[in-house]
């Protein structure tokens, strides 16, 4: 049975998420009650238990909240970075930071949403704001 | 008043088995023996099971597969997965399940052959998706990001942690069944191999093969068995999050309302504690549930495990078997910090023996800093 409640009816917000990175749009549902943006995206807020949200276009700006590198022979690859970003609306999400060594990476780092539309999935990376 | 639970249950049976290598055995094979020795030192035979508590990432069904294996047909089965954890969480259930006479024996079981079917955890955990593309190295990146914040915002050192595998290792030394029981000091720890930054490879537990099994009854008959019973006075869950992303605070574990929970039900406080045995998969673990179970505040952790203050000797008894860093760990090690605790209180635990310990606090851990699960336990003077 569908839905009546056009919330609940057409592609979920996996699917919203994704399409919104395949046209260069980093964007995430906002609640409409509380206010709060959530990542990774649901059809109920996670902070209130509404089910009244919007999808929102966010800065891309963000701050390292904790970093770690994964060591890896130079010949499989090398050590890469696996971090913690703190966005500025809020959510915190798993990345990396890129063009930099990860052992440079340190936790309070200002960093700037890149999209890597690389594979059938698209994710976002972060690069150090130049300056910082 | 007390809760109704509290001393309602009772241990008065454990068993061990295969713990550092079983070349050539199941899983099954493993828990089955653990469960025989753990029949055995109950006095109590197969038929006597009527409820089975278990878990497992080898079966989907883990209940079913083992009540098969062992030929039984029990009349409450449990296999909530809360990761390795579990085992804990069942003497909650296992209790609720005896005080409603759902089953009259119940047998709390574990075994897992990770080390000799090849060095890696077979697990059914399904992708986490929104990770994924960053390869993080499961389970050892999440808890390296706990460390790094730890260390950046309370200034824990990497010192520090060594301590807590030094300690662990110094009481293994004490455990003829420890399988890592060679000198170990700070600077091994500091100069072995970085993984995933903070954390080198002496900051992680072992991989090896092993098996767990209780026995627990009514508190009314819990007399009638060889050995002195060991009560259970309380349990408490709690969970925050499944992938570490969505944990609150990388700093703050759930173990902050498991263990109020827990020291609710038995009644007792922190400085009634006589030993305690903590979920170490890295040495981050133990700082982390110390400051939460309320042993020492936040963020002062580190300082609380330096110089020896959880070494044999110390203020404070810690993982006294030697811990999942350097007694055993196959997998999921809820079932062992149980029978740790269960062993000193019943004493008779050679050179590691706690001086007549008769209140224990164990905190099983499960998936990344995910579940936490409190247990206190207490020898029939506590009753």
């Amino acid at each position: 049975m569908s839905s009546t409640d056009d919330r609940f009816n057409g592609p979920g917000p996996d699917q919203i998420y994704y399409n919104y990175l395949r046209e260069d749009n980093f964007s995430l549902p906002q609640c409409q009650d509380c206010h709060e943006f959530h990542f990774y995206p649901r059809v109920v807020c996670p902070h209130c238990g509404s089910f009244n949200l919007e999808w929102k276009t966010l800065s891309g700006k963000g701050e390292v909240y904790s970093t770690t590198t994964i060591r890896r022979k130079p010949e499989r690859g090398g050590h890469y970075n696996v971090c913690h970003v703190t966005l500025e609306e809020g959510p915190r999400l798993m990345s990396r930071v890129e063009g930099v060594d990860s052992l440079d990476v340190k936790i309070g780092d200002k960093v700037t949403a890149v999209i890597n539309k690389d594979s059938d999935d698209p994710f976002v990376t972060f690069t150090p704001v130049q300056g910082d | 008043m007390s809760h109704e639970l509290r001393g309602s249950s009772a241990v008065v049976g454990i068993g061990l088995a295969g713990c550092g290598e079983a070349p050539g055995r199941m899983p099954l094979d493993i828990l089955a023996e653990a469960t025989h020795n753990a029949l055995d030192d109950a006095g109590l035979k197969l038929s006597d099971v009527d409820g089975i508590f278990t878990g497992s990432s080898y079966h989907f069904m883990p209940a079913l597969s083992t009540a098969e294996y062992l030929g039984i047909k029990p009349r409450f089965s449990d296999s909530s997965m809360v990761g390795g954890s579990s085992f804990v969480a069942h003497t909650l259930n296992a209790a609720m399940a005896l005080k409603t006479g759902q089953c009259d024996v119940a047998l709390i079981c574990y075994g897992s052959n990770q080390r000799t079917a090849g060095g890696k955890l077979a697990t059914m955990s399904e992708q986490q998706i929104y990770e994924a593309p960053f390869k993080p190295r499961y389970p050892i990146s999440s808890y390296a990001l706990a460390a790094a914040r730890h260390m950046y915002q309370y200034g824990t050192t990497r010192e520090q942690m060594a301590d807590v595998a030094v300690a662990a290792r110094q009481w293994a030394q004490l455990n003829p069944a420890a399988f890592a029981r060679d000198e170990l000091t700070r600077e091994d720890v500091l100069n072995s191999r970085m993984i995933s930054d903070p954390l080198s490879l002496l900051d992680c537990c072992l991989v090896t093969d092993g098996g767990g099994a209780v026995i627990m009854v009514s508190s009314e008959r819990a007399k009638d068995f060889p050995n002195k019973p060991v009560y259970v006075l309380g349990t408490g869950t709690a969970h925050w999050h499944r992938q570490i992303t969505q944990m609150p605070d990388l700093t703050t574990t759930a173990a902050v309302d498991a263990g109020k929970r827990a020291f609710e039900m038995a009644g007792v406080t922190q400085n009634e504690v006589d030993v305690v045995e903590l979920y170490d998969a890295f040495t981050i673990n133990t700082i982390l549930f110390l400051e939460d179970l309320g042993f020492c505040a936040k963020g002062e952790g580190g300082a609380f495990v330096e110089n020896g203050n959880i070494s044999p000797g110390g203020s404070l008894p810690v993982n006294t078997n030697g811990g999942g860093l350097s007694c055993v760990h196959p997998g999921m090690y809820g079932i062992f910090i149980l029978i740790e605790a269960i062993q000193q209180l019943r004493g008779g635990c050679g050179a590691r023996q706690v001086d007549n310990p008769e209140i224990a606090l164990v905190n099983g851990n499960g998936g990344v800093l995910s579940s936490q699960v409190t247990t206190i336990l207490g020898t029939e003077a506590v009753l």
